[in-house]
């Protein structure tokens, strides 16, 4: 079968001239606009901050010290946390849900596909804003609580633990399932099938034979979502106290109302790193995966 | 059994998805300014705010701009990288693919700082195509996957069937290669587009004082001045997701848009 | 029609030889097969004539045009893909006349052509369908009618019919023949199924590891094999491990066999490889002494209504023999028997 090996393009009578035009674009645009900027992040990350506010270029690590100091470290400490958390319960919540929506009809699917792709269009500034709603006092669902009598008082709900909590993986669960779609609708239904005839009920079918399978999709997911939560910037601001605020808060916060950019950026590089690392584990997986398959 | 448990599983979580839809459409038909429960009144007043007061509507309009400009400079960037990773299978092609997802993956305050630092070195900030620039570089990995997807369903002997039926690579690309990618283009950037929309920080931090796009208006509303034009902003919002989204349903093939494989083609 | 060259064709990809030192003379008007395993550089080859792959070496003659390096699309050579290669956007219609439309013809024009090749292909009025209502040998049709459309000056189709099932491979095979023949247009198959080979073409070139292995019009491939390996794919064979002796006999299990065709040139002593087509090797039952014959027992006996084969172990090599039912032998399995191999039926074979 024609068949050109994927590391060896061979060459054809005319040649290829685009290959060499059509990257120069991207090329200039990424160069400029990407490269760049995260290079100056790092390069100011170990500026000098002039308590005038505003910094000159210099080498020192004092930044990246004083996050280490307690208040700042806690922060971290929470955002990780919170993130791992909210990553997991979509999980929970996300993956039965998404497999559910890929075994329906076609016509079912691109309904419910339409449905979360409408969750889309509800901004992080949104969402803080319902829900800051949907938990006050006044007409949340706390009102709806006392009229079925399961409360005495209308109370709010925020600024609590919880309601960031709610808040972000509210924010985070239809990215999960549209990641988690194209590997689900992928699954072949043989396999559950098979598995069916040898005797497994439908739940011992999820978890023995589905789960396993998707593991790398599930991995990732959860890696993404993770990743996702650690950048929800508004709802902890809005639905938490401050000792809600996550690393991204903290950042911006140091950025545009303390002035202090070596320090937002030394931040920053503690964000990316995470971030980066992540990612590069959720690669590997797949590229396990791949070659697996 | 297990059928009604399906049906109850999903239904629960489809109410908790809409709920927060709710409230807001709540709000934004209140006759009153706040909300209380059970609701007094309705009233399409705030609709007509959005038009009718300068502040929002200028903003709405910002917001249009920004997001059809950068959602279309991500499509721009995006497909030359697609094409090349699929017709010329260059490992550049693959890290300018890894360079081009990675914005968007990333916590978007970093790249907002990035973006931040950069334009205010070049002494070119607050303006309106900062901002449009900023949300091209970071969105385009949309456009990126779902055109690489849509790459994925041409296969390589059409575009040698072509050449062998005396089509220049021009030709093959117009007749053969675009045709069946656009769909996918279209549906990049419609992604781009509403992410734009309503994106927060970064708008914020490059232009958030001199350009007031929705967000950042809904934001400064929600801290220092509660307005239910608000909600009626996030309603209207909805309605356009559902409609874009719907009529990519209804002429295209969504599924197959967002990675399903379809049963059509084998 | 124009006469197609090609003069000693290498291709490397990387460390990977495709092909080597390939020389082919294809007289215009002909059809040609290029048969062998997969793998062997036979696909390779015709994606070189058809300008989609360059030679690293070696000339592409087309009559008395040097095309090597003209890109393909200025090749007017029609192809049909082993996967179709469909445009899944197009209709019917406007598939086969793309290629029109690129040189300009009006849409009445290709109206009619389309429907003049679909008339060709024996497929009517389906020019407004949609590819996906298709059947497969539907759309074998199709992409056949749209490599033609451009009235190419060869025709080229690589593995057309192996996604088809087995009758209506069958029926595409004489079909194919017959169009061609009709149209009289050069034309290369590239085909693994020696019976396709040797129902369609005129020429039949057997390739294996990436060279030319032999050329000649089917039957000649048949009865007198260059090699092994060309014995051994096309049609059955039965290849005995032999030591010459001298020009014409040669020593095969033990046993002293005249052997008429093929044993000159060689030293006495060397080991050969003596075939014997299975239709030509007789199966008498019990022991019968004589000359070129082997005592053995009955393995397995395979009747398939027109004909039967006795597959008998005669020390150690087996047997196959092929005759027709009224033919037959009264023997079973498990009998002993006697298999003769007539000295005009043998041939010795090097590697």
């Amino acid at each position: 079968m024609a068949s050109v090996a994927a590391s060896e393009v061979s060459s054809r009578p005319g040649g290829e001239r685009g290959r060499w035009v059509l990257p120069i674009f991207p090329t200039v645009m990424i160069g400029i606009f990407f490269v760049v900027p995260f290079a100056l992040i790092v390069a100011v990350s170990v500026a000098h901050q002039n308590p005038a506010g505003y910094y000159e270029p210099a080498f020192e690590l004092t930044h990246f010290r004083r996050f280490l100091s307690s208040i700042f470290i806690n922060t971290a400490l929470f955002s990780v946390g919170v993130s791992a958390l909210v990553a997991c319960i979509c999980l929970v919540l996300g993956f039965p849900f998404t497999y559910f929506i890929t075994r329906l009809a076609r016509r079912h699917q691109v309904f419910w596909l339409v449905y979360i792709l409408a969750q889309l269009s509800l901004s992080e500034v949104l969402i803080a804003f319902a829900w800051q709603v949907l938990l006050s006092k006044t007409a949340g669902v706390a009102n709806i609580l006392v009229w079925l009598g399961l409360l005495e008082r209308s109370v709010s709900f925020y600024p609590s633990f919880g309601a960031v909590l709610l808040a972000l993986t509210y924010l985070v669960l239809p990215f999960s399932v549209l990641i988690l779609y194209p590997a689900l609708s992928r699954l072949e239904p043989d396999v559950t099938e098979a598995a069916r005839t040898l005797g497994a009920s439908p739940l011992r079918t999820f978890f023995t034979v589905v789960v396993p399978i998707l593991r790398p999709a599930i991995v990732a997911t959860g890696i993404t979502m993770f990743v996702f939560t650690l950048g929800a910037v508004l709802v902890p601001q809005v639905l938490g106290r401050p000792s809600h605020w996550t690393l991204s808060v903290l950042i911006t916060d140091q950025a545009i109302f303390q002035s202090n950019m070596p320090f937002a950026a030394a931040l920053a590089i503690f964000l990316l790193t995470l971030s980066m690392a992540l990612v590069g584990v959720t690669m590997w997986i797949n590229k396990r995966a791949e070659i697996k398959t | 059994m297990s059928r009604l448990l399906r049906n109850l599983y999903m239904g629960v979580i489809a109410v908790i998805l809409i709920a927060p839809l709710v409230v807001i459409a709540g709000i934004s038909l209140n006759a009153t300014k706040f909300l209380s429960f059970p609701p007094k009144g309705y009233s399409l007043r705030w609709y007509v705010e959005i038009f009718a007061d300068s502040g929002w509507f200028g903003a709405l309009q910002n917001s249009l701009i920004v997001a059809t400009g950068s959602a279309a400079l991500a499509v721009s960037i995006a497909l030359p990288i697609a094409y090349c990773l699929w017709r010329y299978r260059i490992f550049y092609a693959r890290v300018l693919f890894s360079l081009g997802v990675t914005p968007f993956v990333l916590p978007p305050v970093i790249m907002a700082l990035a973006f931040l630092l950069f334009f205010t070195t070049v002494e070119v900030h607050g303006k309106m195509i900062n901002v449009v620039l900023a949300h091209g570089i970071f969105l385009t990995a949309l456009p990126l996957i779902t055109v690489s997807l849509g790459l994925e369903s041409v296969q390589r002997e059409m575009i040698e069937a072509g050449q062998t039926l005396g089509a220049d690579d021009v030709t093959v690309f117009r007749t053969v290669t675009l045709p069946i990618v656009r769909p996918y283009m279209i549906s990049g950037f419609a992604f781009a587009f509403v992410l734009s929309l309503n994106e927060y920080i970064i708008a914020f931090m490059t232009v958030g004082f001199t350009v007031e796009t929705l967000p950042i208006k809904i934001f400064n509303a929600l801290r220092y001045g509660y307005t239910p034009v608000m909600a009626s902003v996030a309603v209207v919002f909805i309605l356009v997701n559902v409609l874009i989204f719907g009529l990519i349903a209804r002429f295209g093939d969504l599924p197959k848009l967002l990675g399903a494989w379809s049963a059509r083609d084998e | 029609m124009l006469d197609l060259a090609l003069i000693d064709i290498t291709k490397q990809f990387g460390h990977v030889t495709a092909v080597a030192d390939v020389d082919l003379q294809l007289d215009g008007g002909n059809m040609v097969s290029f048969l062998g395993p997969s793998g062997c550089g036979k696909t390779t080859l015709l994606r070189m004539i058809a300008g989609l792959d360059l030679p690293t070496q070696g000339q592409v003659r087309l009559g008395e045009r040097d095309i090597t390096h003209t890109p393909a699309h200025q090749r007017n050579m029609g192809m049909v893909f082993q996967s179709l290669a469909l445009f899944p956007h197009l209709s019917v219609g406007d598939n086969i006349t793309y290629g029109l439309k690129i040189r300009g013809m009006s849409r009445n024009e290709r109206r009619a052509k389309a429907e003049q090749l679909l008339e060709l292909v024996r497929l009517p009025g389906v020019a407004d369908r949609h590819i996906s209502q298709l059947s497969g040998g539907q759309r074998q049709r199709v992409a056949i009618a749209r490599a033609l459309a451009l009235e190419p000056d060869v025709f080229l189709l690589d593995e057309p019919l192996s996604a088809l099932d087995a009758n209506l491979r069958e029926e595409m095979q004489i079909e194919l023949r017959q169009l061609q023949q009709r149209l009289g247009i050069t034309t290369i198959v590239v085909t693994h199924d020696q019976g396709e080979a040797m129902t369609m073409s005129d020429l039949v070139v057997v390739m294996s590891n990436a060279q030319v292995q032999q050329v000649g019009p089917p039957l000649e491939i048949y009865r007198q094999p260059a090699n092994k390996f060309v014995a051994d794919f096309i049609g059955t064979s039965n290849l005995l491990a032999a030591r010459m002796e001298e020009s014409g006999r040669a020593t095969v299990a033990g046993h002293s066999f005249a052997i008429a065709r093929g044993g000159d040139g060689l030293a006495a002593g060397s080991e050969v490889v003596v075939l014997a087509r299975p239709e030509d090797v007789h199966v008498l039952p019990g022991h019968q002494d004589g000359p070129n014959r082997l005592p053995g027992t009955v393995d397995f006996i395979r009747d398939i209504g027109a004909t039967v084969e006795i597959i008998a172990d005669c020390g150690g090599e087996k047997v196959i023999s092929m005759m027709t039912p009224k033919d037959r032998p009264a023997v079973d399995v498990g009998t002993e028997v006697t298999v003769e191999f007539p000295a005009a039926a043998c041939k010795v074979l090097r590697d």
